[in-house]
């Protein structure tokens, strides 16, 4: 049992490690697991949970806004692009606020071509950043059901 | 938590009728912080409040400036100014928001006769001299940069904490352009304050989660109003998937 536990606590930070090394998370993800305790166990979990619903609807709005060809309201795809590189910056998404980033000159450019292509990486960034939480979070219930406590994952 | 339209707090006038449901929670002690955070991201307001809880404050999260004001009833002038009157600390607030920015909030509560004095304090993702300029111009006590760190709050936490042990007589040391400040709770004000229900209240109704399943079901209903109120939302899914079959020819229908 403890080798079993010892093992999946070596997967669990080696996954951890290789998300930041990576790129997908930053120090702001540290933050957020910092914050949640005993008293608040899955307050990391919600927070992600209401995040992918806000990329979502973002990411919706803003291929919907895309779609009006020839009217294309750029103010508005920009503002959704906003709001999603400020959600992205407060849960740690680091690629996802990246690309926000880039989205936002490319908005401000009203460059067509470059907006639809950044929203397909941000489509798929999202969703793999979501499958690999994903995986984190069953790793931890992995080792919570064979009797282990989920490590503090020291990144530095 | 009260889904009355983006506020996670009931105010005092509304508890007494009310009786919340079986909980029994004591009044606000009037030394304990009572934070209203104002922004229109539903994460950065589970975030805040989250930061702000961990330092021992009480927390009101709304999602506008028009939802600040009403809460703290600057808005209409039929409100009673003792009847209602809330006990809030410090304001926080977002810069960007539709409808109302934090400025212009910032300016509305300024010019408020009961709540000038409360601190106010902005934050922002982008980090532009003239807007922070702005800000504490119009008399923010400070300003944040986002993504908020518990190092920030703490941080406000601590000057806040020193006004409200002591009684009327210590005023705050401000930084030198802003006026001076009392934040004493008033002694006249002897009904207790309102307190904010926790989000893990509402956890009573439903068997707990795990961070798995939290993680891969659909959104926790108590929070549905405030997401509806937050963004400009599309019930379905699908055009994303719809949309993204027409993005990759453009132009052909």
């Amino acid at each position: 049992m403890d080798a079993h536990v010892a093992q999946l606590q070596m997967q669990y930070r080696n996954y951890i490690l290789s998300l930041y090394q990576q790129g997908f998370l930053d120090d702001q993800f540290t933050e957020l697991k910092s914050l949640q305790d005993d008293g608040s166990p899955d307050f990391v979990a919600e927070v992600l949970s209401l995040f992918f619903d806000d990329c979502v609807k973002l990411v919706g709005n803003m291929a919907r806004a895309l779609d009006q060809i020839g009217t294309v309201d750029f103010c508005q795809v920009g503002a959704n692009v906003h709001q999603l590189k400020g959600s992205s910056s407060s849960v740690g998404a680091k690629r996802v606020k990246g690309l926000c980033i880039n989205f936002k000159e490319l908005c401000e450019a009203k460059n067509y071509e470059g907006c639809v292509r950044c929203l397909q990486q941000v489509d798929i960034e999202y969703k793999t950043l979501k499958a690999k939480l994903q995986d984190m979070f069953n790793l931890e219930k992995q080792i919570v059901q064979a009797g282990g406590i989920v490590p503090q994952v020291d990144i530095n | 938590m009260a889904s009355d339209g983006g506020v996670s707090c009931l105010r005092r006038s509304e508890m007494m009728s009310v009786g919340i449901g079986g909980i029994d929670s004591p009044p606000l002690d009037v030394d304990e912080v009572h934070v209203l955070a104002v922004d229109d991201s539903l994460v950065d307001r589970i975030v805040i409040e989250r930061l702000l809880r961990i330092t021992s404050c009480k927390v009101t999260a709304v999602d506008s400036g028009w939802r600040a004001l009403e809460f703290l009833g600057i808005d209409n002038e039929k409100a009673s100014a003792e009847l209602d009157r809330l006990k809030v600390d410090l304001i926080i607030t977002d810069y960007c928001m539709p409808g109302m920015t934090g400025y212009e909030l910032l300016k509305k509560i300024k010019e408020s006769s009961s709540f000038r004095q409360v601190p106010v304090v902005i934050m922002s993702s982008e980090n532009v001299i003239t807007r922070i300029d702005r800000c504490l111009e119009e008399g923010a006590e400070d300003f944040l940069l986002k993504p908020v760190k518990l190092a920030d709050v703490k941080r406000l936490r601590n000057y806040l904490a020193r006004d409200v042990k002591h009684s009327n007589g210590n005023k705050r040391k401000l930084p030198k352009d802003s006026p001076p400040l009392t934040l004493s709770p008033d002694s006249s004000d002897s009904s207790p304050p309102p307190s904010t229900l926790s989000p893990d209240s509402s956890d009573s109704s439903s068997p707990p989660l795990s961070p798995v399943e939290i993680f891969s079901s659909p959104l926790l209903s108590p929070l549905d109003d405030e997401v509806d109120d937050v963004l400009t939302s599309s019930p379905e899914s699908t055009p994303s998937l719809v949309r993204r079959q027409k993005m990759r020819s453009p132009g052909l229908d």
